[in-house]
């Protein structure tokens, strides 16, 4: 039987899916930001970016942009009604005092136990920078990591023991994928749903890991 | 009688001293006091340890400063961005030193610092190459690790009104680590857009309390300029 991968809007569609009515949710740079766009609209999902906003709305209209009114990303947003500003040491009291529920994380690699790598690749000559990685990863009730499965040269995302420096350890709760969501757990990898046509032998090998059924 | 208001840039900014460490708001351009930052280049203060999120953009700002060549330290939790072509040069070749701090571990080493708190245990970075060699504890059965608080000579901030007791408010995002900063510093230096009477801003919003600020100063309004990011259609 054939299968095809989750397209990129597809994998934020399933995320979005699994995220709860009343939920305040931050959603990292990079793909998660796609998330935002498929909330479903009879919820409210409240929003948090780590610069001092939350209630974040969609990108203003084109000529209406504020910068004083921006994301993570350092691009520009809206202020849903209901929302509040507030100073960066309130900020990461929210995130690391465990008042976010759901924080969404892109990824260069993710253990099977839930180690997290996603800010550094580790080669020397880059410029290291963590911004908010390390807070985020660790104080959300929930951590989710939103990545495609391999990389472009068909290696696993998900390893045994991350090569890349740690962003957080034992940090994320559940890893969505273009081929299958995952749980990460004490004794690794369990499988919360796969894309129709591929078979579980099929996805361990890809994934290189045992991967046990839910 | 409290005289907070200064008449200039260059009077608020006076006595800063070379070896000084400058506690800078702003995350990306908001919130940035470039107007502050372009007083401290004409004031001539060197060797700078320099404190704040990014690591500069573009040209101007903090940017400026650092390519006059001021600056000996960067502390800061993300200095690469698609415009910070000016902090890559000289951490390329050696002539800047940086300290690279998780975002939440570098507000709460500045809320310490306001707060007269010793040190902290925090979760982030445990594990991680940025808290190695660094003092960790098991409280409640978590692990934390050590951090210090991280303190200021001098704080540049950018806020939206003052009066001349210094109570400020801020606008939108650009408030961002302005509070946080201007608690942590010796002597804090707020730009701000308005100057209004004792009373006329409400007490139930004032943002910073007059008491952690020493001078206030009033620029014209500009527009916050997008940065850090790359816009759709420009290369």
């Amino acid at each position: 039987m054939s299968w095809r991968k989750r397209t990129k809007e597809e994998l934020a569609q399933r995320v979005a899916r699994d995220i709860h009515d009343g939920a305040y949710v931050n959603l990292g740079i990079g793909m998660p930001t796609l998330v935002a766009n498929h909330l479903p609209a009879d919820l409210e999902i409240v929003l948090h970016t780590e610069n001092g906003l939350i209630g974040m709305g969609p990108a203003p209209a084109a000529g209406e942009e504020d910068y004083d009114l921006i994301n993570a990303g350092k691009q520009p947003v809206t202020i849903l009604r209901g929302g509040a500003f507030f100073h960066h040491a309130d900020s990461f009291a929210m995130m690391r005092g465990g008042h976010i529920d759901i924080c969404v994380l892109g990824a260069f690699q993710v253990s099977a136990c839930g180690d997290l790598a996603n800010w550094h690749t580790g080669e020397k000559a880059a410029i290291p920078a963590v911004g908010g990685a390390m807070d985020l990863a660790i104080g959300a009730k929930q951590t989710w990591v939103m990545i495609e499965a391999l990389t472009k040269r068909g290696e696993s995302k998900l390893v045994e023991r991350c090569t890349y420096p740690l962003t957080g350890v034992h940090c994320v709760e559940r890893v969505y994928t273009d081929i299958a969501t995952f749980e990460c757990t004490p004794r690794g990898l369990e499988l919360v749903d796969i894309v129709e046509g591929l078979t579980h032998a099929e996805l361990e090998r890809l994934v290189g890991l045992p991967i046990r059924a839910h | 009688m409290i005289k907070k208001i200064a008449a200039s840039i260059a009077e608020a900014l006076s006595d800063i001293h070379d070896g000084a460490t400058i506690l800078i708001g702003g995350f990306g351009t908001a919130g940035i006091p470039g107007e502050l930052i372009e007083g401290l280049i004409e004031q001539g203060a060197r060797d700078l340890t320099v404190v704040n999120n990014n690591a500069g953009n573009g040209d101007t700002g903090l940017a400026a400063l650092l390519n006059a060549g001021r600056v000996r330290k960067m502390i800061c939790s993300f200095p690469r961005q698609t415009d910070s072509q000016v902090f890559d040069a000289l951490y390329r070749s050696g002539k800047i030193e940086l300290e690279l701090v998780p975002q939440g571990n570098l507000a709460e080493r500045l809320r310490a610092a306001g707060a007269g708190i010793g040190g902290f245990f925090t979760p982030t970075g445990y594990g991680t190459s940025l808290a190695e060699g660094k003092e960790t504890r098991v409280i409640g059965g978590k692990p934390y690790v050590l951090e210090y608080p991280l303190h200021g000579d001098v704080a540049l901030i950018k806020a939206e009104r003052g009066d001349r007791w210094g109570n400020l408010t801020f606008r939108k995002t650009a408030r961002n680590f302005g509070p946080v900063m201007a608690t942590a510093a010796k002597r804090t230096v707020a730009s701000v857009y308005e100057i209004v009477e004792l009373g006329d801003i409400d007490p139930e919003i004032v943002v910073t309390p007059g008491i952690f600020v020493h001078r206030i100063v009033r620029i014209p309004r500009v527009a916050t300029q997008a940065a850090g990011f790359r816009m759709a259609g420009r290369p």
